[in-house]
């Protein structure tokens, strides 16, 4: 069972899929009604155990979504075990929030939606604004029964790129989300975080740099449709029916940029290239630029 | 594994831990990230002096000092919103505490390891408590 949308923004009502979004009061006045479950998702395991928006389940993407063994997502059974222990049906409707402007939690929405997951929302403004906002969080263990939640596969063929698919690709438009210093090449990571194995730097070939972050403001909370259209139309050059990829680093910050141009912006065919630059930089024979501009696709 | 002898404190804890299902682990995680003490007022005053650990996500920064007795002294700081980096820097502070130079020396390397929680945290996680236990006896052996 599925709740209303959020129909109570104006600035979501210019977005391609505004159900894709709720606002803070929204949910704290659906906290609670049969059919939604509210899911945090943050890049530290234990940030949630430190106080959660009442009745929350976590989902770490570190420890739950990824494989353990290999480079990949968890398949269909584990899936199903998963939502099915956080006590999710497949026709709940899903809000997902989380730490640094949805960073993880976009990550999160982007893998249930491999798996189809149909009514999956992300809490604009995250879990930073709730608290600043000064609404309820607690410690409190959330119990929710157990569900029976369908083994469906996942499908990576629309919304997941693989390094071939990118070779592929080349000459249609990439976004890299990385920061400007990973991009030009100086660094093979965020500034300010571990080293994560990337052999080379720079960035893929024609690739436009848009670092994720400049899709939200300053309150964490996503930009309006028309500063949205400035950064990735009007900046990035992105036009009606491109196909587009974007990636990063491991396809996370990708995931908040892949939810801003398919659900906010309305582009129809957006793929995340998890293996991002942790694969591509450490590829043999795959071509790189380095430096501030794009570059040319040069044929080999 | 290592069948070194633990010193008394981070036996302590890693029975304490192991005491424990898996998910309750994360809770007493949490106790330790509540219970890191707030830095002596001299290195608040001082951030330069601390030393940062860069293979951790989060910033988390320490120092060290050797009393007049030899006894280690570890002072870690991380903030609230990395509450994992934080329970990882309050164990090592509360199971160093009162050791010599020695003996954190002699602390296994692995001990991170030795407290069951890489399933619940993940190995990549861990290592951001490897490598404080790292910095900490490199210090020292600089010291010394």
């Amino acid at each position: 069972m599925t709740v209303d949308a959020d129909s109570t923004s104006t600035k979501f009502a210019a977005y391609a899929h505004p159900e894709r979004l709720v606002t803070a009061d929204w949910l704290q006045a659906h906290l609670g009604e049969p059919g939604l479950v509210v899911v945090e998702s943050d890049e530290d395991v234990l940030l949630y155990e430190t106080g959660h928006i009442p009745g929350a389940v976590k989902v770490d993407w570190h420890t739950e979504l990824n494989d353990p063994v290999e480079r990949d997502y968890l398949d269909g059974a584990a899936f199903a075990a998963l939502l099915g222990s956080k006590g999710i049906s497949r026709d709940d409707t899903i809000v997902i929030y989380g730490d640094k402007n949805n960073w993880w939690a976009a990550y999160a929405l982007w893998v249930f939606s491999l798996f189809g997951h149909e009514d999956v929302r992300l809490l604009d403004g995250g879990r930073d604004k709730w608290i600043a906002d000064g609404r309820a969080i607690t410690r409190d263990v959330v119990e929710r029964e157990e569900t029976e939640y369908p083994v469906v596969e996942r499908d990576d063929s629309v919304l997941r790129a693989y390094k071939d698919d990118v070779l592929a690709h080349l000459g249609k438009p990439l976004i890299d989300v990385r920061s400007p210093e990973e991009y030009s090449g100086e660094r093979t990571t965020a500034p300010a975080y571990p080293e994560e194995g990337a052999l080379r730097a720079g960035h893929i070939p024609t690739a436009q740099s848009v670092p994720w972050g400049k899709a939200v403001a300053e309150d964490g909370t996503f930009r309006p449709s028309e500063e949205l259209d400035a950064i990735y139309r009007d900046g990035a050059g992105l036009s009606a029916g491109d196909e587009v990829i974007a990636y990063c680093r491991i396809g996370e910050r990708s995931s908040h940029t892949w939810f801003v141009l398919h659900h906010l912006l309305g582009f129809e065919q957006v793929r995340n290239y998890d293996g991002s630059w942790t694969e591509w930089g450490s590829a043999v024979r795959v071509p790189i630029v380095q430096g501030t501009e794009p570059g040319e696709v040069t044929r080999r | 594994m290592t069948d070194a002898i633990l010193a008394p404190n981070l036996a302590e804890i890693r029975d304490e831990f192991l005491a424990v299902e898996e998910r309750s682990r994360l809770q007493l995680l949490l106790e330790f990230s509540d219970e890191l003490p707030a830095l002596p007022e001299r290195y608040r005053e001082h951030p330069d002096l601390m030393e940062r650990v860069v293979e951790c996500q989060a910033p988390v920064f320490f120092f060290v000092e050797v009393d007049d007795e030899g006894v280690v002294h570890l002072f870690a700081t991380a903030p609230e919103e990395a509450p994992t980096t934080r329970g990882f820097a309050s164990i090592l502070v509360q199971g160093l505490a009162g050791l010599t130079v020695d003996e954190v020396l002699a602390v296994p390397d692995d001990f991170p390891q030795m407290i069951g929680l890489s399933r619940a945290v993940s190995p990549l996680r861990l290592r951001g408590m490897s490598a404080l236990l790292g910095r900490t006896k490199r210090r020292l052996r600089e010291l010394g």
